[in-house]
């Protein structure tokens, strides 16, 4: 069953800050959800091959050649911060 | 009637006709949604600009199939230079540098995009009540959800706000807000539209769709956006047809299942009797109905809470405040400004998934719950493979009920629940469209979900167009 610490553990991975009311709230809802889910379990898959996507297909490649791709300005025209072209971002180490 | 309840055909004929210009249908929409938008809130965006490109080339364009007709675009397919937020303060002032396929597409086609609709956040939820904006209001009924995640679309088309739109699908967010709103709408078979610049969700089971009003507007806009595209590589070649060649009213032997195991689910009795009259009608017009067994419509829905929130913890790790969207002023490192970025910029059914798919993938679970939906997905489309051998169509509704009343559902499970009939759909990756087959008590629509093999499209909007023909409903619009 899941529980307080797993929703903390798995927020922690996704990178998400939850308030005490969201971990209590999500641990109860998300207890709920994997409850349901159980359910698969009534199903025996011990033989049964995953299907990750419905339509088969094989690896898709092209030609190893240049083309055109987005500019440096367009790529850069949305970011939060920038500086002599490329993306700037706080501080990654702390002193 | 007013040039803003027409459909594309009907637009089309007029303009052919000379009995309207691109001038008046332009003003006739714009007109319209100064008249009812602060009643319905479809929009985030409208994009005047857009429409006056097309409508000025108009006469270059005129011979194709969307020239001179107002669309309206849901707000996760990416438009360039145009605000593309997913409903989200995550990408509230994002505006993409490219074009998606199908917007390149449209636009080749002639149409005028006339604006950007609202949606649930990152196409998550079943009502648009998770916007991070506004709610949308069901033309029908403006205390009622137009559905959802596409219920902007849904309810721009039903209001004469745009004389049709595109959705996205993923668990049926195209096909449930139809339903609601009384419009038609189509998931087409997973890699038949490119979904190159549809935001992401979940990449396995996303396809983006028409929502017209009628079936023929739906063959004329699934023309124009299906076809192979080599910048998504789960796109699908050589299989696009003319789907206007489906156009026909003839069920005669065509086979058609109603699976059981769907129909004994409690759900709303007046949806099911509309349902099943409809059936009876097609069965009278020459169609061979019988009784189908399927995998119960649960495990879908169980394989899909796994599935959708884990491909989606994936997708959505991108959102770190780094190349684009927002990022938080709260930040003294690196570190601090993911986490405070991604926690004030989600809403909450957003970090619901988020953390279900993260914890569903994680050390130790990952074959208990990913690998075991993995699995189970395998049985439902080997199982819809099966029916398809023998049956032509699956008819089922789209939705339990009809649309819900706005903030009414406030338990991400029972809100999952809205969504029964529509995700095993997409989990086995076939076609269907969700048709108005009638009103319940309180006039609200009925939807009817027509389902087809891989590949079937032509045989859903045949079927779709005969039924149409016969409910003649479609000419029924929402007073406003």
């Amino acid at each position: 069953m899941i529980d307080k610490k797993d929703v903390e553990y798995s927020a922690d991975l996704a990178h998400l800050k939850l308030s005490e009311e969201e971990k209590e709230l999500y641990t109860e809802q998300i207890a709920k959800i994997f409850d349901y889910v159980e359910k698969l379990n009534e199903l025996d898959t011990e033989d049964v091959v995953p299907t990750a996507y419905t339509v088969p297909m094989k690896n898709v490649m092209r030609e190893d050649k240049v083309e055109e791709s987005l500019d440096r300005e367009k790529s850069l025209a949305n970011a939060p911060d920038k500086k002599e072209g490329q993306f700037r971002v706080p501080k990654i180490m702390s002193e | 009637m007013n040039l803003y309840d027409l459909t594309i055909h009907e637009l089309k004929d007029k303009l052919n006709k000379g009995e309207t210009t691109v001038a008046e249908i332009r003003k006739a929409f714009a007109d319209r949604i100064a008249a009812v938008e602060d009643k319905v809130k479809s929009y985030l965006t409208l994009t005047d600009d857009l429409a006056a490109k097309n409508a000025a080339k108009y006469e270059e364009k005129k011979d194709e199939l969307l020239a001179g007709i107002p669309i309206a675009i849901k707000d996760n397919i990416s438009t360039e230079a145009i605000k593309t937020s997913c409903a989200s303060k995550v990408l509230e002032n994002y505006k993409p540098p490219f074009n998606s396929t199908v917007v390149d597409k449209l636009d080749a086609a002639g149409a005028l995009i006339i604006g950007k609709t609202n949606m649930d956040e990152f196409a998550m939820g079943s009502s648009t009540e998770n916007s991070a904006f506004f709610n949308t209001n069901n033309p029908w009924n403006l205390n009622h959800a137009p559905g959802g995640s596409s219920g902007g679309s849904a309810a721009a088309v039903a209001a004469g706000e745009c004389a049709a739109a595109l959705g996205s699908d993923t668990g049926g967010s195209i096909r449930q807000p139809a339903s609601y709103c009384g419009v038609v709408g189509l998931k087409l078979t997973y890699g038949m539209v490119s979904r190159y610049g549809l935001v992401a969700f979940a990449s396995s089971l996303d396809q983006i769709g028409p929502i017209t009003k009628d079936v023929e507007d739906c063959a004329i806009m699934t023309n124009v956006i299906t076809g192979y595209d080599e910048k998504d590589s789960t796109s699908v070649a050589d299989k696009a047809e003319d789907y206007r060649k489906y156009l026909k009213e003839d069920v005669s032997g065509m086979k058609i299942g109603i699976p059981e195991e769907y129909f004994n689910l409690d759900f709303d009795q007046e949806v099911k009797d509309s349902v099943l009259a409809a059936v009876k009608e097609l069965e009278k017009a020459g169609a061979e109905v019988e009784t189908v067994h399927i995998t119960d419509a649960a495990y879908a829905l169980a394989a899909y809470y796994i599935i959708g929130p884990a491909e989606a913890s994936s997708n959505l790790a991108r959102y770190d405040g780094v190349r684009y969207g927002l990022r938080s002023e709260e930040a003294d490192d690196v570190r601090s400004m993911f986490f405070n970025t991604r926690s004030e910029g989600f809403g909450d059914e957003v970090k619901r998934r988020i953390v279900i798919g993260t914890y569903a993938l994680s050390s130790g679970y990952y074959d208990a719950y990913y690998l075991k939906a993995q699995k189970v997905r395998t049985l439902i489309k080997d199982d819809f493979d099966r029916i398809f051998n023998d049956f032509d169509l699956i008819v089922t509704p789209t939705a339990p009920t009809t649309a819900i009343e706005l903030g009414t559902k406030s338990d991400p499970l029972e809100m999952y629940y809205t969504d029964i009939f529509t995700v095993p759909i997409n989990i086995a990756g076939v076609p269907a469209m969700s048709i108005p087959c009638g009103f319940d008590s309180n006039n609200m629509p009925i939807g009817l979900q027509l389902i087809g093999p891989h590949f079937g499209e032509g045989k859903i909007i045949q079927a779709a167009y005969t039924l149409e023909k016969i409910l003649d409903l479609k000419d029924k619009r929402a007073e406003l």
